[in-house]
């Protein structure tokens, strides 16, 4: 009886090992994701598609077309102190808000060389690069990749450019904004996108 | 006691030990009604706006052995609503983006407890902040390049002094100050927005809002005391707003209900019933605890009254629910310190003696409620005035309270320096304010010389702008 237990110790314990031994040579999950997922330049320029048409959408459509050409209403920063349109600038940041909240596996914001709000000066070698790469070379990107805390990241930096004759007189008036001599097409900005990579 | 004998007990003592102290912790609910007072397990005095609910550890360690994660779920299940309605300048998510990495090793911002510890009174000040008030320094240090008004200043005086807060900077950005840098203290029509409950109940198909008199009412004839029932209905809300008997004690159709559950209540007045369950007065009742009472605050009471229990009734009697005994009287029978004090012999309370003796107009008086308890518009029902019930929201710091009431009367400027003088506070704003809040002329300063113009005061003036 007591070698009958023994026995069945013994099978139990070597099934356990067995198992445990299976778990360690299986391939976590991540990796296979890697390997089939999306590289991370072709997702974040798709990224930055949507992010790009909502905005020319939004600019041109609703602020461009109701401020500047109907004048029936305003847009303010405080918009919801006085019954007015968030800026495109607002929105956009909004959705960015919203996204973070949702820890979405990527993050974005809107920076500028020329930030009418300093907190949204370039802090970063890759954002200082990249947004005087994307104000230099119209219609390039920038790629890189840069080392944030812990965490590594590929960065990819879009020009923000004044596309409706609202963001350039928004600019050029407001009284914290550093340059005030934007035209229509210039590049006031970028769109700094960041998605984690490695681990 | 030889070596193997004392070594057992100690083992017996640790075993006991570990099971006494043990056991509440692991099994709260299995213990909810054990004798064992579990303020025992307090590493510490809790903040005042914790200490209510400090025993229901489960309230805010809502794991075992829990971690930032799982507290930051508590401090946002109770929180997250009042930063939201403030536009938090600080949300999360300005820190967990990747571009701050840098200054989060310097603050961690991410999580509520980096500034506000629990259970550490030595290191609390107001607001339950555990950190030195030098915190904006971590970030904003070169403020002064691109303020030159912020030269000089003390780095720990930006929330100090009337001019900033970490979250809500709702009646203190800079375009609001100018904005209202020429208010005058006092407005020529003030008035608190007044309440429309009316229409909320017509609205809802609740009742026709056309006024009932006493002979109009459904309930059952042989109640006893009807009569006494009947009259005190007949001059309340209910009744003018045409809310008869049976709209509350058997709705629907449904059989009579000597004493109708709260739900019934909740149907017309859910976000005030919500606001007094997040409230210091109702937060024990949402945490499964019994009724705070008097006895239990740290602020001075009235030794009267220190055995009562605080719902909805203490202020608002089921029938007789008059308003204007809950504004001021049912606060006053409790609170006693020099503020509460010295409210009869204010300003305030003069405005509000005139109301009720119908000599001014309705919304013209300030009581208690005027300031702690605002009338704010209805966050479900936009256009609708309801009352807050939560008065944490507009308590501290105290310049919440500009927007939702102080300016409703008086001008910024006036509001700030009242609000920014303790001394002023004491006297319940008798008196005018020794302090002088700077941030309105540093703001109308930097606007005049950006856009190059003299600034709207002489040299003389310069300060007593």
């Amino acid at each position: 009886m007591k070698s009958e237990n023994r026995n069945r110790v013994a099978v139990v314990g070597a099934c356990a090992i067995g198992l445990l031994v299976l778990a360690a040579c299986q391939p976590p999950a991540s990796t296979e994701v890697v390997k089939t997922g999306v590289e991370p330049k072709v997702m974040a320029d798709a990224l930055h598609a949507v992010m790009e048409a909502d905005r020319t959408v939004y600019t041109r459509n609703v602020i461009n077309r109701l401020v500047k050409e109907a004048k029936v209403i305003k847009a303010s920063e405080h918009w919801k102190d006085e019954p007015a349109l968030p800026l495109p600038a607002q929105m956009f940041r909004m959705g960015a808000e919203m996204v973070a909240k949702k820890d979405a596996g990527f993050s974005y914001s809107l920076l500028s060389i020329w930030p009418i709000n300093k907190q949204n000066t370039p802090r970063t070698d890759v954002e200082i690069e990249g947004l005087e790469y994307v104000a230099e070379n119209k219609g390039s990107n920038f790629y890189a990749e840069e080392m944030l805390g812990e965490q590594k990241y590929f960065t990819a930096v879009y020009a923000d450019t004044a596309i409706a004759p609202a963001c350039v007189s928004c600019h050029n008036e407001h009284k914290d904004s550093p340059k005030v001599d934007f035209i229509l097409g210039d590049v006031m900005g970028g769109v700094v996108l960041r998605i984690p990579i490695g681990s | 006691m030889s070596g193997k004998r004392g070594a057992l007990l100690w083992a017996v003592l640790s075993i006991t030990g570990t099971i006494i102290l043990g056991l509440p912790m692991l099994m709260p609910e299995q213990m909810q009604a054990s004798p064992i007072d579990r303020t025992i397990f307090l590493p510490g005095d809790t903040t005042d706006g914790h200490y209510q609910i400090e025993i229901e550890c489960d309230a805010c360690h809502t794991e075992r052995f829990s971690d930032k994660t799982s507290m930051q779920g508590a401090c946002v299940e109770c929180h997250a609503a009042e930063l939201e309605r403030v536009d938090d300048s600080h949300p999360r998510t300005k820190f967990t983006d990747p571009r701050n990495a840098d200054r989060v090793e310097l603050l961690d911002a991410r999580w509520c407890i980096t500034c506000h510890q629990e259970h550490r009174p030595e290191i609390t000040s107001t607001m339950g902040l555990s950190l030195p008030e030098d915190y904006c320094y971590r970030c904003h240090e070169n403020i002064a390049e691109e303020r030159p008004t912020h030269v000089d200043l003390p780095f720990d005086s930006c929330s100090n002094s009337g001019c900033h807060n970490f979250h809500d900077n709702k009646a203190l950005y800079e375009d609001f100050l100018v904005d209202h840098r020429a208010d005058p203290d006092f407005r020529e029509a003030a008035f608190v927005p007044l309440r429309d409950f009316k229409s909320i109940a017509v609205g809802r198909e609740i009742a026709s809002g056309e006024p009932l008199a006493p002979a109009d009412h459904d309930a059952p004839r042989d109640l006893p005391d009807l009569d006494v029932w009947v009259e005190e209905w007949s001059v309340s809300g209910h009744a003018d707003s045409g809310v008869n008997c049976r709209d509350c004690h058997a709705p629907e159709e449904t059989a009579w209900v000597d004493k109708p559950k709260l739900a019934v209540c909740e149907s017309c007045h859910s976000l005030e019933h919500e606001g007094f369950l997040a409230s210091r007065h109702g937060m024990r009742i949402a945490a499964g605890l019994p009724k705070m009472t008097p006895g239990q605050a740290r602020l001075p009471m009235h030794e009267e009254a220190l055995d009562r229990s605080l719902d909805c009734n203490q202020c608002h009697g089921a029938h007789a629910y008059d308003t204007r005994f809950a504004a001021v009287d049912a606060c006053l029978e409790c609170h006693v310190d020099d503020h509460s004090e010295s409210y009869a012999a204010s300003p305030h309370a003069a405005l509000w003696e005139k109301e009720l003796a119908g000599e001014a107009p309705a919304g013209s008086g300030v009581s208690c409620a005027t300031c702690h308890l605002p009338r704010i518009a209805d966050p479900r029902e936009p256009g609708r005035t309801r009352v807050a019930h939560n008065q944490n929201d507009f308590l501290r710091p105290r310049d919440k309270m500009i927007r939702s009431s102080c300016l409703e009367c008086h001008g910024l400027a006036f509001s700030l320096d009242s609000l920014a003088d303790p001394a002023l506070v004491d006297t319940n704003f008798t008196g005018r304010s020794t302090v002088k809040v700077k941030s309105i002329h540093y703001a109308t300063k930097l606007r005049w010389q950006l856009e190059g113009k003299p600034p709207p005061w002489s040299e003389a003036d310069k300060g007593n702008e």
